[in-house]
Protein backbone atom coordinates (compact mmCIF):
# COMPACT_ATOMS: atom_id res chain seq x y z
CA UNK A 1 0.00 0.00 0.00
CA UNK A 2 3.20 2.24 0.93
CA UNK A 3 4.52 1.67 -2.12
CA UNK A 4 1.01 2.42 -4.32
CA UNK A 5 1.26 5.54 -2.89
CA UNK A 6 5.16 6.00 -3.04
CA UNK A 7 4.39 4.88 -6.99
CA UNK A 8 1.68 7.41 -7.37
CA UNK A 9 4.19 10.23 -5.66
CA UNK A 10 6.65 9.41 -8.08
CA UNK A 11 4.78 9.61 -10.82
CA UNK A 12 2.92 12.81 -9.86
CA UNK A 13 6.31 14.77 -9.46
CA UNK A 14 7.49 13.39 -13.29
CA UNK A 15 4.16 14.47 -14.56
CA UNK A 16 4.55 17.78 -12.88
CA UNK A 17 7.93 18.60 -14.41
CA UNK A 18 6.93 17.09 -17.94
CA UNK A 19 3.96 19.59 -17.46
CA UNK A 20 6.06 22.81 -16.53
CA UNK A 21 8.51 21.92 -19.45
CA UNK A 22 5.63 22.42 -21.83
CA UNK A 23 3.62 24.58 -20.14
CA UNK A 24 2.57 27.46 -22.58
CA UNK A 25 2.55 30.55 -19.88
CA UNK A 26 5.32 30.97 -17.52
CA UNK A 27 2.94 31.30 -14.79
CA UNK A 28 0.70 27.71 -15.71
CA UNK A 29 4.49 26.85 -15.16
CA UNK A 30 5.40 28.43 -11.79
CA UNK A 31 2.03 27.15 -10.66
CA UNK A 32 2.86 23.58 -11.41
CA UNK A 33 5.88 23.83 -9.96
CA UNK A 34 4.45 25.00 -6.77
CA UNK A 35 2.07 21.85 -6.90
CA UNK A 36 5.58 19.84 -7.37
CA UNK A 37 7.24 21.70 -4.36
CA UNK A 38 4.09 20.64 -2.06
CA UNK A 39 4.45 16.71 -3.49
CA UNK A 40 8.17 16.78 -3.39
CA UNK A 41 7.34 17.42 0.52
CA UNK A 42 5.10 14.38 1.09
CA UNK A 43 7.91 12.39 -1.19
CA UNK A 44 10.97 13.67 1.21
CA UNK A 45 8.15 12.42 4.51
CA UNK A 46 8.00 9.42 2.62
CA UNK A 47 12.05 9.31 3.00
CA UNK A 48 11.50 9.73 6.69
CA UNK A 49 13.44 13.25 6.22
CA UNK A 50 10.75 15.50 8.27
CA UNK A 51 13.32 18.17 8.68
CA UNK A 52 13.57 18.13 4.97
CA UNK A 53 10.36 18.39 4.49
CA UNK A 54 9.20 21.55 6.31
CA UNK A 55 12.51 23.28 4.45
CA UNK A 56 11.54 22.01 0.72
CA UNK A 57 7.99 23.19 1.57
CA UNK A 58 8.85 26.42 3.44
CA UNK A 59 11.66 27.27 0.91
CA UNK A 60 11.43 25.35 -2.17
CA UNK A 61 7.63 25.76 -2.81
CA UNK A 62 6.59 28.34 -0.87
CA UNK A 63 9.13 31.11 -1.10
CA UNK A 64 10.74 30.19 -4.37
CA UNK A 65 6.99 30.12 -5.64
CA UNK A 66 6.03 33.86 -4.61
CA UNK A 67 9.70 35.27 -5.85
CA UNK A 68 9.15 33.43 -9.13
CA UNK A 69 5.20 34.65 -9.09
CA UNK A 70 5.92 37.93 -8.14
CA UNK A 71 8.84 38.45 -11.10
CA UNK A 72 6.36 36.92 -13.46
CA UNK A 73 3.63 39.33 -12.71
CA UNK A 74 6.08 42.16 -12.85
CA UNK A 75 7.80 41.26 -15.90
CA UNK A 76 4.16 41.31 -17.81
CA UNK A 77 3.08 43.65 -16.35
CA UNK A 78 6.23 45.77 -17.63
CA UNK A 79 5.95 44.15 -21.17
CA UNK A 80 2.34 44.93 -21.62
CA UNK A 81 3.22 48.70 -20.71
CA UNK A 82 5.81 49.07 -23.28
CA UNK A 83 3.61 47.27 -25.64
CA UNK A 84 1.09 50.60 -24.78
CA UNK A 85 3.45 53.43 -25.17
CA UNK A 86 5.32 51.55 -28.26
CA UNK A 87 8.41 52.13 -27.64
CA UNK A 88 8.85 48.46 -28.56
CA UNK A 89 10.21 47.29 -31.85
CA UNK A 90 8.61 44.16 -33.30
CA UNK A 91 11.35 41.77 -32.96
CA UNK A 92 11.61 42.30 -29.33
CA UNK A 93 7.94 41.34 -28.68
CA UNK A 94 7.75 38.60 -30.87
CA UNK A 95 10.38 36.82 -28.79
CA UNK A 96 9.17 37.78 -25.40
CA UNK A 97 7.71 34.88 -23.49
CA UNK A 98 4.25 36.15 -22.48
CA UNK A 99 3.22 36.26 -25.86
CA UNK A 100 4.28 32.60 -26.28
CA UNK A 101 3.39 32.75 -30.20
CA UNK A 102 4.70 30.45 -32.54
CA UNK A 103 6.99 33.49 -33.41
CA UNK A 104 9.09 32.25 -29.85
CA UNK A 105 9.84 28.92 -30.99
CA UNK A 106 10.41 30.06 -34.97
CA UNK A 107 12.99 32.34 -33.44
CA UNK A 108 14.40 29.76 -31.00
CA UNK A 109 14.66 27.52 -33.39
CA UNK A 110 16.54 29.43 -35.38
CA UNK A 111 19.03 29.56 -32.18
CA UNK A 112 19.83 25.97 -32.05
CA UNK A 113 17.75 24.43 -34.26
CA UNK A 114 16.05 21.10 -34.05
CA UNK A 115 18.57 18.68 -34.54
CA UNK A 116 20.50 20.83 -31.10
CA UNK A 117 17.20 20.14 -29.57
CA UNK A 118 17.61 17.01 -30.02
CA UNK A 119 21.05 16.05 -29.44
CA UNK A 120 20.30 18.29 -25.89
CA UNK A 121 17.48 15.77 -25.65
CA UNK A 122 19.39 12.95 -25.61
CA UNK A 123 22.19 14.41 -23.76
CA UNK A 124 19.71 14.96 -21.00
CA UNK A 125 18.34 11.67 -21.06
CA UNK A 126 21.55 10.01 -21.01
CA UNK A 127 22.79 12.03 -17.78
CA UNK A 128 19.30 10.46 -16.15
CA UNK A 129 20.52 7.10 -17.39
CA UNK A 130 23.54 7.46 -15.79
CA UNK A 131 22.40 8.63 -12.60
CA UNK A 132 19.56 6.17 -12.76
CA UNK A 133 22.29 3.47 -12.59
CA UNK A 134 24.30 5.51 -10.09
CA UNK A 135 21.13 4.71 -7.87
CA UNK A 136 20.71 0.70 -8.79
CA UNK A 137 24.41 0.54 -8.05
CA UNK A 138 24.84 2.24 -4.77
CA UNK A 139 27.17 0.11 -2.52
CA UNK A 140 25.52 -2.01 -0.27
CA UNK A 141 25.86 -1.62 2.73
CA UNK A 142 25.22 1.78 2.21
CA UNK A 143 28.33 4.04 4.16
CA UNK A 144 27.03 6.62 6.76
CA UNK A 145 28.14 9.20 8.97
CA UNK A 146 24.89 8.54 11.38
CA UNK A 147 27.19 6.94 14.72
CA UNK A 148 29.62 9.94 13.97
CA UNK A 149 26.58 12.61 13.97
CA UNK A 150 25.21 10.85 16.70
CA UNK A 151 28.72 10.96 19.04
CA UNK A 152 28.39 14.82 18.37
CA UNK A 153 24.40 14.66 19.53
CA UNK A 154 25.85 13.50 22.77
CA UNK A 155 28.31 16.17 23.23
CA UNK A 156 25.70 18.67 22.71
CA UNK A 157 22.82 17.29 24.55
CA UNK A 158 20.27 18.03 21.75
CA UNK A 159 17.97 15.86 20.35
CA UNK A 160 17.68 16.66 16.70
CA UNK A 161 20.10 14.79 15.01
CA UNK A 162 20.10 17.45 11.71
CA UNK A 163 20.06 20.19 14.12
CA UNK A 164 23.36 18.73 15.91
CA UNK A 165 24.74 18.37 12.35
CA UNK A 166 23.98 21.59 11.00
CA UNK A 167 25.14 23.72 14.22
CA UNK A 168 27.85 21.60 15.75
CA UNK A 169 29.11 18.37 13.97
CA UNK A 170 29.20 20.43 10.57
CA UNK A 171 29.03 23.92 11.79
CA UNK A 172 31.11 25.17 9.16
CA UNK A 173 28.81 24.66 6.56
CA UNK A 174 26.24 26.11 8.01
CA UNK A 175 27.90 29.33 8.50
CA UNK A 176 29.69 29.70 5.46
CA UNK A 177 26.06 28.73 3.90
CA UNK A 178 25.10 31.86 6.23
CA UNK A 179 27.48 34.10 4.08
CA UNK A 180 26.36 32.89 1.12
CA UNK A 181 22.57 34.29 1.83
CA UNK A 182 24.28 37.83 2.85
CA UNK A 183 26.51 37.67 -0.79
CA UNK A 184 23.24 36.69 -2.57
CA UNK A 185 21.67 39.55 -0.58
CA UNK A 186 24.48 42.01 -1.74
CA UNK A 187 23.91 40.86 -5.09
CA UNK A 188 20.66 41.52 -5.66
CA UNK A 189 21.07 44.96 -4.09
CA UNK A 190 23.64 46.07 -6.32
CA UNK A 191 21.41 45.63 -8.80
CA UNK A 192 19.88 48.49 -8.11
CA UNK A 193 20.34 51.87 -10.52
CA UNK A 194 22.74 54.03 -8.80
CA UNK A 195 20.27 56.81 -7.74
CA UNK A 196 18.69 54.34 -6.09
CA UNK A 197 20.90 52.53 -4.36
CA UNK A 198 19.55 53.40 -0.58
CA UNK A 199 16.19 53.56 -1.24
CA UNK A 200 13.57 51.09 -0.40
CA UNK A 201 12.37 47.98 -2.55
CA UNK A 202 8.52 48.44 -3.55
CA UNK A 203 6.33 45.54 -2.88
CA UNK A 204 2.55 46.97 -2.53
CA UNK A 205 0.61 46.44 -5.31
CA UNK A 206 -1.43 50.01 -6.72
CA UNK A 207 -4.65 48.80 -4.76
CA UNK A 208 -4.46 46.24 -1.91
CA UNK A 209 -8.05 44.12 -2.47
CA UNK A 210 -10.01 43.97 1.51
CA UNK A 211 -9.36 40.25 2.03
CA UNK A 212 -5.73 39.95 1.98
CA UNK A 213 -5.49 43.48 4.43
CA UNK A 214 -7.54 41.70 6.70
CA UNK A 215 -5.25 38.53 6.63
CA UNK A 216 -2.38 40.51 7.13
CA UNK A 217 -3.99 41.58 10.12
CA UNK A 218 -4.89 38.06 11.34
CA UNK A 219 -2.27 35.83 10.51
CA UNK A 220 1.09 37.42 11.98
CA UNK A 221 0.48 36.95 15.27
CA UNK A 222 -0.17 33.18 14.88
CA UNK A 223 2.35 32.78 12.19
CA UNK A 224 5.10 34.56 14.92
CA UNK A 225 3.77 32.34 17.70
CA UNK A 226 4.47 29.37 15.00
CA UNK A 227 7.83 30.30 13.82
CA UNK A 228 8.99 30.69 17.45
CA UNK A 229 7.25 27.36 18.36
CA UNK A 230 9.23 25.93 15.72
CA UNK A 231 12.46 27.11 16.38
CA UNK A 232 12.19 26.00 20.16
CA UNK A 233 11.03 22.08 19.15
CA UNK A 234 14.13 22.57 16.88
CA UNK A 235 16.36 21.44 19.12
CA UNK A 236 14.93 18.17 20.37
CA UNK A 237 12.31 17.43 16.94
CA UNK A 238 11.69 18.09 13.44
CA UNK A 239 11.81 22.17 12.94
CA UNK A 240 14.63 24.88 13.89
CA UNK A 241 16.32 27.95 12.36
CA UNK A 242 15.59 27.43 8.45
CA UNK A 243 12.11 26.90 8.89
CA UNK A 244 11.01 29.03 11.88
CA UNK A 245 13.17 31.50 9.63
CA UNK A 246 11.09 31.14 6.82
CA UNK A 247 7.40 31.31 8.21
CA UNK A 248 8.79 35.26 10.09
CA UNK A 249 10.22 36.09 6.61
CA UNK A 250 6.44 34.71 4.95
CA UNK A 251 4.64 36.94 7.81
CA UNK A 252 6.84 39.86 6.96
CA UNK A 253 6.32 40.00 3.29
CA UNK A 254 2.60 39.68 3.77
CA UNK A 255 2.27 42.72 6.09
CA UNK A 256 5.25 44.51 3.08
CA UNK A 257 2.59 43.28 0.50
CA UNK A 258 -0.83 44.65 2.06
CA UNK A 259 0.86 48.14 3.03
CA UNK A 260 0.56 47.74 6.36
CA UNK A 261 4.27 48.49 6.77
CA UNK A 262 6.38 49.90 4.08
CA UNK A 263 9.35 47.93 3.13
CA UNK A 264 12.57 49.78 4.78
CA UNK A 265 14.92 51.31 2.64
CA UNK A 266 18.27 49.32 2.38
CA UNK A 267 20.30 51.70 3.96
CA UNK A 268 18.90 51.50 7.08
CA UNK A 269 21.35 50.62 10.16
CA UNK A 270 18.57 47.94 12.04
CA UNK A 271 17.89 46.36 8.96
CA UNK A 272 21.75 45.59 8.50
CA UNK A 273 22.29 45.50 11.84
CA UNK A 274 19.71 42.21 11.80
CA UNK A 275 21.12 40.90 8.77
CA UNK A 276 24.51 40.13 10.06
CA UNK A 277 23.57 39.98 13.68
CA UNK A 278 22.82 35.91 13.00
CA UNK A 279 26.25 34.73 10.92
CA UNK A 280 28.50 37.71 13.25
CA UNK A 281 27.42 36.09 17.19
CA UNK A 282 27.89 32.63 15.12
CA UNK A 283 31.36 33.52 13.85
CA UNK A 284 32.12 35.25 17.02
CA UNK A 285 30.92 32.20 19.02
CA UNK A 286 33.27 30.11 16.73
CA UNK A 287 36.81 32.17 17.23
CA UNK A 288 35.76 32.37 20.97
CA UNK A 289 35.72 28.66 20.66
CA UNK A 290 39.73 28.82 20.18
CA UNK A 291 40.21 29.84 23.72
CA UNK A 292 37.17 28.08 25.43
CA UNK A 293 37.00 24.55 23.90
CA UNK A 294 39.68 23.09 21.32
CA UNK A 295 39.09 25.33 18.46
CA UNK A 296 37.22 27.17 15.92
CA UNK A 297 33.60 26.69 15.82
CA UNK A 298 33.87 24.29 18.92
CA UNK A 299 31.45 24.35 22.36
CA UNK A 300 32.42 23.67 25.61
CA UNK A 301 30.83 20.45 26.27
CA UNK A 302 28.89 22.11 29.73
CA UNK A 303 26.91 24.92 28.00
CA UNK A 304 27.00 23.59 24.19
CA UNK A 305 23.16 23.74 24.28
CA UNK A 306 22.32 26.64 25.61
CA UNK A 307 25.05 28.40 23.64
CA UNK A 308 23.47 27.03 20.10
CA UNK A 309 19.89 27.77 21.34
CA UNK A 310 21.09 31.61 21.63
CA UNK A 311 23.45 31.50 17.74
CA UNK A 312 19.92 29.80 16.36
CA UNK A 313 17.50 32.62 17.76
CA UNK A 314 20.03 35.37 16.29
CA UNK A 315 20.42 33.30 13.29
CA UNK A 316 16.51 32.71 12.64
CA UNK A 317 16.21 36.29 13.09
CA UNK A 318 18.65 37.04 10.77
CA UNK A 319 17.33 34.52 8.07
CA UNK A 320 14.08 36.03 8.24
CA UNK A 321 14.79 39.11 7.34
CA UNK A 322 17.41 37.73 4.35
CA UNK A 323 15.01 35.87 2.55
CA UNK A 324 12.27 38.73 2.90
CA UNK A 325 14.59 41.05 1.34
CA UNK A 326 15.73 38.16 -1.35
CA UNK A 327 11.88 38.05 -2.03
CA UNK A 328 11.43 41.73 -1.95
CA UNK A 329 14.24 42.77 -4.40
CA UNK A 330 16.06 45.47 -5.36
CA UNK A 331 15.32 49.00 -4.53
CA UNK A 332 12.86 50.39 -6.94
CA UNK A 333 11.90 53.58 -4.85
CA UNK A 334 14.64 56.68 -3.73
CA UNK A 335 15.40 57.44 0.00
CA UNK A 336 13.00 60.18 1.07
CA UNK A 337 15.38 62.71 2.82
CA UNK B 1 9.98 -5.52 -9.48
CA UNK B 2 9.46 -5.35 -5.67
CA UNK B 3 13.27 -4.49 -5.58
CA UNK B 4 12.55 -1.06 -8.15
CA UNK B 5 9.44 -0.59 -6.08
CA UNK B 6 11.20 -0.22 -2.93
CA UNK B 7 11.22 3.75 -1.86
CA UNK B 8 15.07 4.05 -2.06
CA UNK B 9 15.27 3.06 -5.90
CA UNK B 10 11.98 4.40 -6.53
CA UNK B 11 12.43 8.00 -5.52
CA UNK B 12 15.99 7.51 -6.65
CA UNK B 13 15.15 6.92 -10.18
CA UNK B 14 12.57 9.79 -9.70
CA UNK B 15 15.60 12.33 -8.71
CA UNK B 16 17.54 11.07 -11.70
CA UNK B 17 14.58 11.77 -14.16
CA UNK B 18 14.17 15.21 -12.35
CA UNK B 19 17.56 16.27 -13.03
CA UNK B 20 17.10 15.29 -16.73
CA UNK B 21 14.07 16.76 -17.45
CA UNK B 22 15.88 20.37 -15.32
CA UNK B 23 18.72 20.22 -17.24
CA UNK B 24 16.52 19.80 -20.84
CA UNK B 25 14.31 23.23 -19.55
CA UNK B 26 17.79 25.26 -18.68
CA UNK B 27 19.59 24.31 -21.80
CA UNK B 28 16.87 24.68 -24.37
CA UNK B 29 13.68 26.83 -22.99
CA UNK B 30 13.25 30.52 -24.82
CA UNK B 31 12.04 31.82 -21.84
CA UNK B 32 15.08 32.60 -19.17
CA UNK B 33 12.16 32.54 -16.09
CA UNK B 34 11.22 29.28 -16.93
CA UNK B 35 14.89 28.14 -16.84
CA UNK B 36 15.36 29.43 -13.72
CA UNK B 37 12.34 26.88 -12.86
CA UNK B 38 14.06 24.48 -14.48
CA UNK B 39 17.10 25.14 -12.28
CA UNK B 40 14.80 24.50 -9.32
CA UNK B 41 13.86 21.14 -10.74
CA UNK B 42 17.14 20.10 -11.50
CA UNK B 43 18.38 20.61 -8.28
CA UNK B 44 14.81 18.88 -6.58
CA UNK B 45 16.55 16.10 -8.56
CA UNK B 46 20.04 16.03 -6.93
CA UNK B 47 18.35 16.55 -3.58
CA UNK B 48 16.00 13.27 -4.10
CA UNK B 49 19.43 11.56 -4.94
CA UNK B 50 21.07 13.09 -1.77
CA UNK B 51 17.61 11.75 0.24
CA UNK B 52 18.15 8.25 -1.14
CA UNK B 53 21.35 8.06 0.09
CA UNK B 54 20.70 9.45 3.36
CA UNK B 55 17.52 6.56 3.74
CA UNK B 56 19.81 4.10 2.90
CA UNK B 57 22.35 5.14 5.06
CA UNK B 58 19.99 4.50 8.65
CA UNK B 59 22.03 3.34 11.74
CA UNK B 60 22.58 4.29 14.90
CA UNK B 61 18.91 4.54 15.50
CA UNK B 62 18.33 7.46 13.46
CA UNK B 63 15.62 6.44 10.49
CA UNK B 64 18.31 8.23 7.98
CA UNK B 65 21.98 9.94 8.47
CA UNK B 66 21.55 12.79 9.37
CA UNK B 67 24.63 14.36 7.30
CA UNK B 68 23.12 14.31 3.76
CA UNK B 69 20.11 15.68 5.60
CA UNK B 70 21.64 18.81 6.37
CA UNK B 71 23.16 19.10 3.49
CA UNK B 72 20.26 19.32 1.70
CA UNK B 73 18.50 21.84 3.66
CA UNK B 74 21.68 24.12 3.47
CA UNK B 75 20.87 23.40 -0.52
CA UNK B 76 18.07 24.34 -0.41
CA UNK B 77 18.65 27.21 1.04
CA UNK B 78 21.65 28.39 -1.22
CA UNK B 79 19.39 27.48 -3.90
CA UNK B 80 16.69 29.57 -3.17
CA UNK B 81 18.99 32.71 -2.53
CA UNK B 82 21.05 32.04 -6.15
CA UNK B 83 17.06 31.82 -7.88
CA UNK B 84 16.33 35.42 -6.05
CA UNK B 85 19.92 36.68 -7.59
CA UNK B 86 19.18 35.04 -11.12
CA UNK B 87 15.35 36.86 -11.22
CA UNK B 88 17.13 39.98 -10.06
CA UNK B 89 18.95 40.02 -13.04
CA UNK B 90 16.80 39.02 -15.62
CA UNK B 91 13.89 41.82 -13.68
CA UNK B 92 17.52 44.27 -14.50
CA UNK B 93 17.73 42.81 -18.04
CA UNK B 94 13.92 43.36 -18.60
CA UNK B 95 14.39 46.97 -17.59
CA UNK B 96 17.54 47.45 -19.46
CA UNK B 97 16.80 45.86 -23.39
CA UNK B 98 13.06 45.14 -23.12
CA UNK B 99 13.93 41.39 -23.31
CA UNK B 100 13.49 38.00 -21.38
CA UNK B 101 14.74 35.48 -23.74
CA UNK B 102 18.36 35.50 -24.70
CA UNK B 103 18.71 35.65 -28.68
CA UNK B 104 21.75 37.07 -31.04
CA UNK B 105 19.42 39.31 -32.71
CA UNK B 106 20.33 43.16 -32.57
CA UNK B 107 19.58 44.70 -29.75
CA UNK B 108 15.77 46.46 -29.87
CA UNK B 109 15.47 50.17 -29.23
CA UNK B 110 17.86 51.46 -26.41
CA UNK B 111 14.73 54.10 -25.73
CA UNK B 112 13.04 52.39 -22.86
CA UNK B 113 16.51 52.45 -21.06
CA UNK B 114 16.07 53.97 -17.43
CA UNK B 115 17.94 57.32 -17.70
CA UNK B 116 20.55 57.80 -14.90
CA UNK C 1 -12.96 1.21 22.72
CA UNK C 2 -9.92 1.18 20.16
CA UNK C 3 -11.66 -0.06 18.06
CA UNK C 4 -14.61 2.38 17.86
CA UNK C 5 -12.59 4.73 17.48
CA UNK C 6 -10.56 3.23 14.67
CA UNK C 7 -13.38 2.94 13.02
CA UNK C 8 -14.66 6.54 13.43
CA UNK C 9 -11.31 7.50 11.85
CA UNK C 10 -11.86 5.54 8.33
CA UNK C 11 -14.80 6.62 8.22
CA UNK C 12 -14.89 10.12 8.84
CA UNK C 13 -11.62 10.25 6.78
CA UNK C 14 -12.98 8.27 4.00
CA UNK C 15 -15.85 11.07 3.79
CA UNK C 16 -12.86 13.63 4.07
CA UNK C 17 -11.18 12.17 0.82
CA UNK C 18 -14.47 11.50 -0.98
CA UNK C 19 -15.48 15.31 -0.92
CA UNK C 20 -12.01 15.99 -2.23
CA UNK C 21 -12.58 13.79 -4.75
CA UNK C 22 -15.53 15.13 -5.48
CA UNK C 23 -14.35 18.94 -5.27
CA UNK C 24 -11.27 18.10 -7.90
CA UNK C 25 -13.64 17.02 -10.24
CA UNK C 26 -16.24 20.04 -9.62
CA UNK C 27 -12.53 22.25 -10.16
CA UNK C 28 -11.91 20.14 -13.62
CA UNK C 29 -15.46 20.14 -14.57
CA UNK C 30 -17.21 22.76 -13.69
CA UNK C 31 -17.62 25.88 -16.52
CA UNK C 32 -16.82 29.19 -14.96
CA UNK C 33 -14.20 30.12 -12.38
CA UNK C 34 -16.76 31.04 -9.77
CA UNK C 35 -18.45 27.64 -9.85
CA UNK C 36 -15.28 25.93 -9.62
CA UNK C 37 -14.34 28.33 -6.92
CA UNK C 38 -17.35 27.27 -5.42
CA UNK C 39 -16.50 23.30 -5.40
CA UNK C 40 -13.06 24.01 -4.10
CA UNK C 41 -14.49 25.71 -0.86
CA UNK C 42 -16.39 22.54 -0.13
CA UNK C 43 -13.57 20.20 -0.51
CA UNK C 44 -11.67 22.78 1.40
CA UNK C 45 -13.56 23.19 4.21
CA UNK C 46 -15.90 20.35 5.20
CA UNK C 47 -13.01 17.65 3.41
CA UNK C 48 -10.18 18.89 5.58
CA UNK C 49 -12.63 19.53 8.88
CA UNK C 50 -13.84 16.25 8.87
CA UNK C 51 -10.31 14.18 7.88
CA UNK C 52 -8.90 16.58 10.94
CA UNK C 53 -12.09 15.13 13.29
CA UNK C 54 -11.24 11.79 12.02
CA UNK C 55 -7.68 11.96 12.79
CA UNK C 56 -8.20 13.75 16.15
CA UNK C 57 -9.01 10.43 18.35
CA UNK C 58 -5.49 9.16 16.85
CA UNK C 59 -3.89 12.38 18.12
CA UNK C 60 -2.62 10.33 21.47
CA UNK C 61 -2.24 13.67 23.08
CA UNK C 62 -4.13 16.77 23.48
CA UNK C 63 -1.27 19.35 22.55
CA UNK C 64 -1.13 17.31 19.10
CA UNK C 65 -5.13 17.56 19.00
CA UNK C 66 -4.80 21.35 19.15
CA UNK C 67 -2.27 21.23 16.99
CA UNK C 68 -4.74 19.42 13.92
CA UNK C 69 -7.25 21.91 15.44
CA UNK C 70 -4.87 25.02 14.57
CA UNK C 71 -4.06 23.19 11.03
CA UNK C 72 -7.52 23.10 10.13
CA UNK C 73 -8.14 26.92 11.18
CA UNK C 74 -5.03 28.21 9.86
CA UNK C 75 -6.21 26.31 6.18
CA UNK C 76 -9.89 27.31 6.72
CA UNK C 77 -8.50 31.30 6.60
CA UNK C 78 -6.09 31.08 3.73
CA UNK C 79 -8.46 29.00 2.03
CA UNK C 80 -11.16 32.31 2.40
CA UNK C 81 -9.21 34.79 2.24
CA UNK C 82 -7.68 33.34 -1.41
CA UNK C 83 -10.76 32.57 -2.86
CA UNK C 84 -12.57 36.28 -1.61
CA UNK C 85 -9.19 37.52 -3.45
CA UNK C 86 -9.90 35.32 -6.81
CA UNK C 87 -13.30 36.05 -6.98
CA UNK C 88 -12.94 39.91 -6.65
CA UNK C 89 -10.35 40.17 -8.91
CA UNK C 90 -13.44 38.12 -11.22
CA UNK C 91 -15.93 41.26 -10.18
CA UNK C 92 -13.67 43.95 -11.16
CA UNK C 93 -12.58 42.46 -14.36
CA UNK C 94 -16.62 41.88 -15.25
CA UNK C 95 -17.96 45.22 -13.96
CA UNK C 96 -14.40 47.41 -14.70
CA UNK C 97 -12.43 47.66 -17.81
Amino acid sequence: MAQLFDLALVIWLIALAVHITMARTDQNAIIAFIAFGLLLGLGWVQLSAFDVALTEIAIGAGVTGILLLSAEAHMRKARTSTKATGTKIAKAEASTTGTVSKATTIDEGRRIGAVGVITTAIACAAVTVGLGFAVLLLPNPAPTLAPAAAAALDATGLGNPVTAVLLAYRALDTLLEKVVLLLALVGVWSLAPDRLWDGAPALRPAEVPEPLAYLARVLPPFGVLIAVYMFWVGADAPGGTFQAGTVLAAMWLIVMIAGLRQPPDTALKTLRLLLVGGPALFLAVGLIGFIIADGFLAYPEAIAKPLILVIEAALTLSIGVTLAMLVAGPAQKAREP
Amino acid sequence: MTAVLAPTTLFGLCGAALVGIGLFVVLTHPSLLRRIVGFNLLGAGIFLVFGVVARRGAAAGFAGDPVPHAMVITGIVVAFSATALAVALLRRLLELTGRSTLDNGEPPDPEPRSKP
Amino acid sequence: MTLLADAFTVIAVSAGALLFLAGTIGLLRFPDTLSRLHALSKADNLGLGLIVLGLLPQAGSLSGGLKLVCVWLLAQLSAATASQLIAGRIHRRKSGS
